[in-house]
């Protein structure tokens, strides 16, 4: 791994001025490195400053401390190499499928026929192909995430941020999108090198069968507490995976370090309600 | 007793199918229902109007009846008004409002998002639109009488005011209450500025924007109408005037009638245009996404 690293956060701290004038401290502190190809899921306390982190990453906000670099270059705007797939729907409503997908590769200058082109072959391979004249107020959840894993893969990221893009979904609809986030992430990239992922999440199985590490977060402000590996084989399917014993273990001495940062979350929540 | 007869000859599925049809022939009678009520609530209105003013319960003179409005109407229809033919009074009228309008939309729609858009330009202008806000903007139509004379220009000013601000404000707080996530995802996606505010705060805010069309149009014949009625060589304002003029009820309620209809009919437009730009909306807003 002398390759230089595709994401490196070291020292980030991020503060925003909420909206009663106080200062609030969202990410403290952060070192945080990805190789190229790795796939890393944050896992931490729900508002822990988790989705803070990749906002970093992708651009749309500057560390108030510390620096932020992408294959070596600090960031300091909006990269092109980064996919950011959003928690809640980020999809343009007004747009056909169709149109949504081929949004990125015409905002960058790609001609209509050859953005056509490309967006359909992604179409295809999320399954929606017989759905591209439709709009996404049509489309079942599931059917829009897809869109917007499809719309964001059309770009051809070599960073992919996700951030809780399945929290939304039914169970089911989550573990099947787990399986086919893990096909595209694998057709991704060159030969040699899938892209990186930063794969945020509160879901510790969704993790634990997605990632290559595994990195726990403290309660807020955010820094990292641990990072677990995940020596699981791949190709994986996520319901298979999930019975395997070293699975079984993996969740027991994550849960150990992330439960403990929960229930602080939870006892100051409670404070603050009393 | 259908549901009975149903069950007893062939079971529960014809049961069901008796049970849609009872619905849906609710529905429309229902529907039926509606209409009928709202013609029956016309009709008692205006018969009422008649039989109080035929019994001298009202003053004909001052009240006027329908059935001299409805004279009144006829007459200009065939025989035209003092002031020429009462198409070529509609047309004026019309032409007027919907040029006051078009500009005061298309300025409303694009000062609303630009001072959006731009924070800058928000907080430069923003006192001063509040206090043009602030002015009873009808009492401008004299000013405008002065400036640009009897013909139409100073009824389309009118217009204008009056249809700038409303499009103004909904064009503003569409631009700025586009979802974050949606300009987010463009940015990530490589739009620049430019795309941002073209392909995602337009189309965005175009839902604020057409509520308020369908007001502004409306403004935009009050703004015509009255710039008319405070002189004017031809319109629908200024057969209000000469009406009253010459203690013509009817003729001030058969202006108000003819207007009416012009404005429904527009609104219908309105409405129509809307429905088509909006295809990729759910049908029921209620509904949820």
């Amino acid at each position: 791994m002398s390759k230089t690293p595709a994401i490196e956060l070291t020292g980030a701290t991020k503060r925003f001025r909420t909206p009663s004038g106080a200062l609030h401290t969202a990410v403290r502190d952060l070192d945080l490195t990805v190789a190229q190809g790795e796939f890393v899921a944050v896992v931490g306390p729900t508002g822990c400053g988790k989705s803070t982190t990749l906002t970093l990453v992708s651009g749309l906000e500057e560390p108030t401390e510390g620096e932020v670099r992408v294959y070596g270059e600090p960031v300091t705007g909006i990269d092109p190499q980064v996919g950011f797939v959003f928690q809640q729907d980020a999809v343009f409503p007004w747009r056909t499928v169709l149109s949504n997908v081929m949004a990125g590769p015409r905002f960058r200058g790609v001609p209509v026929a050859e953005a056509k082109e490309r967006a359909r072959d992604w179409l295809g391979r999320v399954g929606l192909a017989a759905f591209e004249d439709r709009y996404p107020h049509q489309l079942s959840g599931g059917m829009r995430k897809r869109v917007a894993l499809a719309q964001t893969f059309v770009n051809d990221p070599a960073i992919l941020l996700m951030d809780e893009p399945f929290s939304a979904l039914d169970v089911q609809t989550r573990a099947l999108m787990s399986d086919q986030l893990l096909e595209l992430w694998a057709g991704t990239g060159s030969a040699e090198n899938a892209a990186s992922v930063v794969f945020v999440t509160h879901d510790l199985d969704e993790a634990i069968a997605l990632a290559d590490r595994v990195v726990v977060m403290t309660a807020g402000p955010a820094t990292v507490k641990e990072v677990f590996t995940v020596d699981l084989p791949r190709p994986r399917t996520v319901e298979a995976v999930r019975l395997e014993p070293r699975f079984i273990e993996l969740y027991r001495e994550i849960w150990a370090s992330l439960g403990e940062e929960v229930r602080i979350t939870r006892e100051r929540g409670a404070g603050r309600a009393a | 007793m259908p549901r009975e007869t149903a069950s007893a000859v062939a079971g529960p599925p014809p049961a069901v199918t008796t049970r849609t049809a009872a619905r849906e022939r609710a529905a429309r009678n229902r529907k039926v229902g509606v209409h009928g009520a709202r013609v029956a609530v016309l009709a008692a209105f205006l018969g009422f109007w008649e039989v109080c003013a035929r019994t001298d319960v009202i003053d004909p003179f001052n009240f006027s009846q329908p059935s001299k409005i409805w004279d009144q109407i006829q007459q200009w229809v065939t025989h035209g008004t003092a002031q020429g033919s009462l198409g070529e009074q509609i047309g004026y009228t019309l032409y007027e409002a919907l040029t006051g309008w078009v500009i005061g939309v298309v300025g409303g729609v694009l000062l609303g998002i630009a001072l959006g858009r731009i924070r800058f330009l928000a907080d430069v202008f923003g006192p001063y639109i509040k206090v043009l806000n602030a002015i009873p903007r009808i009492v401008l139509a004299p000013i405008f009488l002065i400036w640009f004379g009897l013909g139409p220009a100073s009824k389309v000013a009118s217009a204008v005011v009056l249809v700038f601000f409303p499009v103004f404000f909904n064009a503003f707080q569409g631009a700025r209450e586009v979802d974050r996530n949606l300009v987010a995802n463009a940015r990530i996606l490589g739009a620049d500025n430019r795309r941002v505010t073209l392909q995602v705060v337009i189309p965005a805010a175009t839902t604020w924007i057409f509520t308020s069309l369908h007001v502004s149009f409306g403004f935009a014949l009050i703004g015509a109408i009255v710039g008319e009625y405070i002189g004017a060589t031809k319109g629908l304002g200024l057969l209000v005037a000469a009406a009253q003029g010459t203690f013509n009820a009817a003729g001030v309620y058969a202006a108000m009638t003819i207007l009416a209809v012009v404005a429904l009919l527009t609104e219908g437009l309105l409405t129509f245009a809307e429905k088509k730009l909006f295809r990729w909306k759910p049908a029921d807003a209620g509904d949820g996404r």
